[in-house]
């Protein structure tokens, strides 16, 4: 009945997959054919397309976004460890159950409930228009400044729950082995529970990592030219929109892979921790 | 020690609820140096609680637990450096799935005791050794079987070198056939003159291995007697309803 070799399970897996790589196949299909069809024939879209995806402004702007990105990049580069540093310091804080810590814990849970609470948008105008009001000099007036510590603050309370999460995932029974060999409290939340909780959340603080890559471009609102803002600047002076889809097409180019990378660790991640996927 | 001590652990009128929960009712018990005690009864009846207790991993309500005649139990003590005297071994064994085996059981050593790596190591891969897991000093816990990794759990405990060793029911998360090679070590334990207080369910290990065997119901020491005493002239009602279901499912 089956094929020499060929298990009456391994068949019936091969045509099904045969099957749905047809079908998957076939409504894509159709489905761009009709977008690529319909939408030329809207009314509006000779004007869109000459304002939105003109290849003469895009060519003409597209490398200078491409280097002001630079700077979306490196604001990244230095909020991203201020964030884990801080983010852990709270999460840690938030974690501690000596009564003579209480305030700390107290300071801990306020802060990640404020700043959890606000719109990232909100602490960027609020930190980066109110602090250097203070009539600050140079450089503690600098934008770049006060827009990442704004990222910081914000960011470092999303963190630290992510942390948090993860240090109340590790079983009691391992504070119990800790403890019951004589290690300290701090020693236990040093080398027993922090290096397993941080191994459980590094995909979903990678997640928040993505997200913090494209909110970088908030800071263009208080004023460095970065990616967003010299795509406004270039748009103000072709008359084009263009110049918006230039800058999302580079945010791509960098947060799909990221995005696929951090899949490809939690696939892995759960496969390591069930056994193996139900359907 | 220039006077030999008579009692290792005491436990005086120990008392401890979870809320409404009466968990230890004042148990009474002195324990020598060089005695094993099994503790046996049914699921409730405080067996673990008095492990945990007595490891300073909960507080006690009322009573005290004396070690070499002092008050480990006192409010307010800092446990720690009575811990490291006590060792105990869990029935999930416990152990930190991020560390090899190696480093389970070199950890405490050397950030307890203040051991150098080398010195931490070296006892450690003696007792690996000793306890026939030479070729596992580098895997990680999930790579062991049950009993392989509640010899490690015990290695772990013995690198404190410890006066008292605490065992809350360590075989019963094992496979049948495990059960063995992880009783093996408390025998050789016991050789060796340890003072032991194990929870258990094996009978027959019980009877084989301990000076007494105390029978817990409902936080309270029902009856305490030597092994060939206890099991073939149980004193008290309780324990013989106990026993008699123990051999009725053939556990005995």
């Amino acid at each position: 009945m089956s094929q020499p070799g060929v298990t009456r399970r391994q068949a019936f897996e091969r045509r099904q997959k045969r099957r749905s790589v047809l079908i998957a196949l076939t409504s894509t299909v159709i489905v761009i054919g009709l977008v690529v069809a319909l939408v030329p024939q809207t009314p509006g879209w000779y004007k869109v397309k000459r304002s939105f995806f003109n290849g003469e402004v895009f060519n003409d702007t597209f490398s200078k976004l491409l280097s002001a990105f630079v700077k979306d990049i490196q604001i990244f580069l230095w909020c991203a460890p201020c964030i884990l540093i801080w983010g852990m310091t709270l999460a840690v804080c938030r974690s501690v159950r000596t009564p003579a810590l209480f305030p700390l814990r107290l300071f801990a849970t306020a802060y990640t409930d404020i700043f959890r609470g606000i719109p990232v948008i909100l602490t960027i105008l609020l930190v980066g228009f109110g602090i250097p009001g203070l009539g600050l000099s140079r450089p503690w007036n600098s934008p770049y400044l006060w827009g990442s510590v704004a990222l910081v603050l914000a960011y470092s309370s999303y963190v630290a729950e992510v942390f948090r999460a993860g240090i109340e995932s590790v079983h009691e029974s391992q504070r119990a082995g800790a403890r019951s060999l004589g290690l300290s409290s701090g020693q236990t939340l040093q080398f027993v529970i922090l290096p397993q909780a941080v191994r459980r959340v590094i995909p979903p603080l990678m997640n928040d990592f993505v997200s913090l890559q494209k909110d970088v471009a908030l800071i263009s609102l208080i004023g460095p030219i970065e990616i967003l803002r010299q795509a406004g600047i270039d748009k103000s002076k072709y008359a084009n929109f263009t110049p918006y889809v230039g800058a999302a097409i580079i945010f791509l180019l960098l947060t799909i892979p990221e995005t696929r990378f951090v899949d490809h660790l939690m696939t892995r991640e759960r496969r390591r921790t069930s056994g193996t996927a139900v359907r | 020690m220039s006077t030999e001590r008579t009692v290792k652990i005491s436990l005086q009128d120990v008392r401890k609820s979870f809320g409404a929960r009466h968990v230890l009712n004042g148990i009474n018990l002195d324990i020598k140096p060089s005695e094993v005690i099994a503790f046996i009864g049914s699921s409730g009846s405080g067996k673990s609680t008095l492990l945990r207790c007595i490891n300073l991993l909960e507080t006690i309500d009322d009573g005290a637990i004396l070690l070499d005649g002092i008050d480990i139990s006192e409010p307010g003590l800092n446990p720690d450096p009575y811990r490291r005297r006590i060792g105990m071994v869990f029935q999930n064994f416990n152990l930190f799935p991020h560390m090899t085996v190696l480093e389970n059981i070199a950890l405490a050593p050397r950030k307890v005791l203040g051991q150098s790596k080398k010195e931490a190591d070296d006892h450690a891969r003696e007792l690996i050794d000793r306890l026939g897991l030479s070729d596992r000093a580098d895997g990680y816990p999930d790579q062991l079987s049950g009993g392989q990794q509640q010899r490690v759990a015990i290695a772990r405990s013995l690198a404190m070198n410890p006066e008292v060793m605490l065992l809350d029911e360590i075989t019963s998360a094992l496979d049948p056939e495990l059960v063995g090679e992880v009783l093996d070590v408390v025998r050789e334990l016991k050789s060796n003159g340890m003072t032991m207080l194990l929870a258990t369910h094996e009978m027959g290990f019980a009877r084989e291995i301990s000076d007494r065997v105390c029978f817990l119901h409902q936080g309270q020491v029902l009856e305490c007697a030597p092994p060939a005493e206890f099991f073939s002239q149980p004193q008290h009602e309780r324990t013989q309803q106990f026993l008699q279901r123990v051999t009725d499912a053939g556990r005995l």
